[in-house]
């Protein structure tokens, strides 16, 4: 998988974009943890799809959070970046944090987004099922969150460094602070921005997907999604948790193979 | 030197087995434990220690705010100095501080303050602090990257009020108000002096030379332990080319006196532990949400207080540990007297704020510990800034000349 620079001419934001693979055009949006070091469902899109995945500010080499304020700031960010990608009539796909960005875009240009697919989303609250609070967790809690198969998930999520060098974790915490900070303008500290009252202008045809072990968004936001969205279809994966795509890359990518 | 006895208000009734059956003192210890009926008592001596403080000669008294915890009951310390201000006469009234970024709109802090100034006749220190992560980011719900932003916003807010005779617009990104009209007003012109907490991020150093405002660094791990930090203070007050007045910048301490070293430890062992066991026991995961430090301070390398205190690993920790590495200065007067002095010096501070009281500590030990560190350590620590004539009216209140003098109904 490469990745190029992409500048965005008006706010002069310098964006890194991952691409990957040939075949028709998606888009495709992370979750507050960003990529994964080597991310099997990109890997696994790619392999039908061309796949243009840019990095969040903040994210990466993307750079330009500080600008980057509140949920319209964002969204409005990621149409820049979609219309500056050139793509012909993408799928957008968006994961957590990324399928909260990509249901309001949906809802904000309606008019430009017709294939949307939404893994386990951020964006919506129930009082009487919290969403679990990502920001106070410490790190070895993270797996156990992300992935049904915790012992295999931690197996993903690690870059291989040793967190008792200083040096390490300094850069770690950096990283991690850059990230979570803007990952927190939208979630921080429930991740609700209004979403509720905006998923009626979504005209796309709409994929949800939700793996059926998920703890830190439970499936039930899937039938909240589904109820609220026109044309849309929810389907539950089963042993997957949050981190649906990346745990379960093969099925989700026939999801959207059979669905669009 | 200016001495501030400073009060922390935790509640004094954390069970022994605190930190097994609860994860954190701080953000989601369930308020079951908390007694309002036993709460009242606790008040009220707690407010009798701060104006004894006054009585036994102390320049400050201090109080501070926090939420969602059992380690400072002070969610409003306004309230706090507001009933300071009726029995006590001459202490500066350190209120160190409110947490700006936290009020909607800032503008009550900027009225609230200038009350306790009008209020307590210009005696009022005026403290912003950005505020923990606890309090800031999960008590009270700010987004930890937009915290500095609303903080800096909020500043500035509050020292036009203060600064404006007639009303005026304020179009802020976090708050806009039509009629910004600041009644009453501070008795202190421009505005009373002003302490920064910090805790060693490099923009607050800019943000204290630039104000000139004094910085102080609260910490519980002692002055052998903050003199890294506090150098690097120092060094930048030399970079920026201002004066290197020790009043510039302040230090709290841990303080324990008793009649010998020995009876130091026998007296305040228990509360000492409680202090450093249960008062600090706070979840890493709420200690340092991510984006509420900048990375360049990330950089420095420094690490929030009570990440330190996780890191650090208290329980640990004897009386000998604590005392020898300084965390805590215990001993008789002449033990702590030297040791201030070390503190003092090495670190170049003008303030003082004395933790004399810790956790649990009863009524008649804290009033101990108070009158021996006032009336034998006090003494011989005021003129060691003989240069600055031991006093620097940048960073001190002005009360008013005459004021009236005080009648209580009750008496």
């Amino acid at each position: 998988m490469k990745s190029r620079s992409l500048k965005l001419k008006h706010s002069g934001i310098s964006i890194e974009v991952v691409e990957a693979g040939k075949g028709r055009d998606l888009f495709y949006l992370h979750g507050a943890g960003g990529h994964l070091p080597k991310d099997p469902l990109l890997a696994a899109l790619a392999s039908k799809y061309r796949v243009v995945a840019p990095l969040l500010p903040g994210y990466g080499k993307s750079n330009g959070e500080d600008g980057l304020r509140d949920m319209l700031d964002v969204t409005l960010h990621a149409l820049d970046v979609l219309a500056a990608s050139k793509l012909d009539k993408p799928i957008v796909v968006g994961h957590s944090m990324g399928g909260m960005i990509a249901a309001e875009m949906a809802a904000i240009a309606h008019t430009e987004i017709a294939k949307l697919c939404l893994l386990a989303p951020a964006g919506l609250w129930l009082d009487d099922h919290p969403v679990a609070d990502i920001f106070s967790k410490l790190p070895y809690e993270i797996p156990g969150l992300l992935f049904h198969d915790a012992e295999a998930g931690q197996k993903l999520l690690t870059t291989g460094g040793n967190m008792e060098d200083p040096e390490f974790l300094k850069q770690f915490l950096v990283m991690n602070a850059r990230r979570l900070g803007m990952a927190g303008k939208l979630l921080f500290p429930i991740p609700d921005r209004g979403l509720a009252q905006r998923l009626y202008r979504i005209t796309a045809k709409t994929l949800i997907v939700w793996g059926r072990e998920d703890v830190l968004i439970p499936p039930v936001y899937g039938d909240a999604f589904k109820k609220a969205i026109s044309k849309s279809k929810l389907l539950r994966i089963a042993e997957a948790g949050h981190a649906v795509g990346q745990e379960k890359p093969q099925a989700v990518l026939e999801a959207i193979r059979d669905y669009f | 030197m200016k001495f501030t006895w400073f009060h922390l208000m935790p509640w004094p009734h954390m069970p022994d087995d605190f930190r097994e059956k609860h994860r954190s003192v701080w953000v989601d210890l369930p308020n079951k434990m908390y007694e309002p009926e036993l709460g009242h008592g606790i008040y009220h001596q707690y407010l009798d220690q701060l104006e004894f403080a006054e009585q036994v000669g102390f320049d400050g008294i201090g109080v501070n705010e926090h939420h969602a915890n059992a380690y400072g009951l002070m969610p409003s310390p306004n309230i706090m100095a507001a009933t300071l201000t009726r029995r006590t006469s001459k202490a500066a009234l350190v209120v160190l501080g409110n947490s700006i970024a936290l009020y909607n709109p800032p503008l009550r802090v900027a009225e609230e303050f200038a009350m306790l100034d009008v209020l307590s006749g210009g005696r009022l220190v005026a403290g912003f602090p950005v505020g923990t992560s606890m309090d800031t980011n999960y008590a009270y719900g700010t987004i930890p990257a937009l915290t500095r932003e609303k903080y800096a916003e909020a500043h500035d807010l509050i020292r036009k009020a203060w600064a404006a005779d007639q009303p005026f617009a304020f179009n802020g990104r976090y708050t806009k108000l039509r009629y910004v009209n600041c009644w009453p007003k501070p008795i202190q012109r421009p505005a009373p002096p002003i302490f920064i907490p910090g805790g060693g991020s490099v923009e607050t150093y800019d943000f204290c030379i630039d104000n000139t405002y004094s910085y102080s660094y609260l910490s519980y791990s002692g002055y052998l332990r903050a003199k890294l930090l506090m150098e690097g203070y120092w060094k930048r007050v030399a970079e920026r080319k201002v004066d290197e007045s020790p009043y510039r910048a302040g230090f709290a301490q841990v303080i324990c006196v008793a009649d010998t070293d020995a009876e130091a430890e026998k007296l305040y062992w228990p509360h000492v532990s409680y202090f450093y066991n249960r008062c600090l026991h706070v979840y890493p995961g709420f200690a340092d949400a991510p984006g509420y430090r900048t990375v360049k301070t990330i950089q420095t390398g420094a690490l929030s207080q009570f990440t330190q205190a996780a890191v650090r690993n208290y329980p640990s920790m004897s009386w000998k540990d604590l005392t020898e590495g300084r965390y805590v200065v215990a001993g008789s007067p002449e033990t702590v007297r030297q040791q201030m002095e070390e503190l003092i010096k090495t670190l170049r501070v003008g303030n003082v704020f004395c933790l004399l009281h810790l956790g649990n500590m009863p009524d008649d030990k804290v009033r101990h510990s108070t009158r021996l560190f006032a009336e034998k350590v006090m003494p011989q620590l005021r003129n060691l800034w003989p240069d600055w004539n031991n006093h620097d009216d940048r960073f001190w209140v002005h009360p008013m000349s005459e004021r009236l003098p005080m009648k209580v109904a009750a008496e």
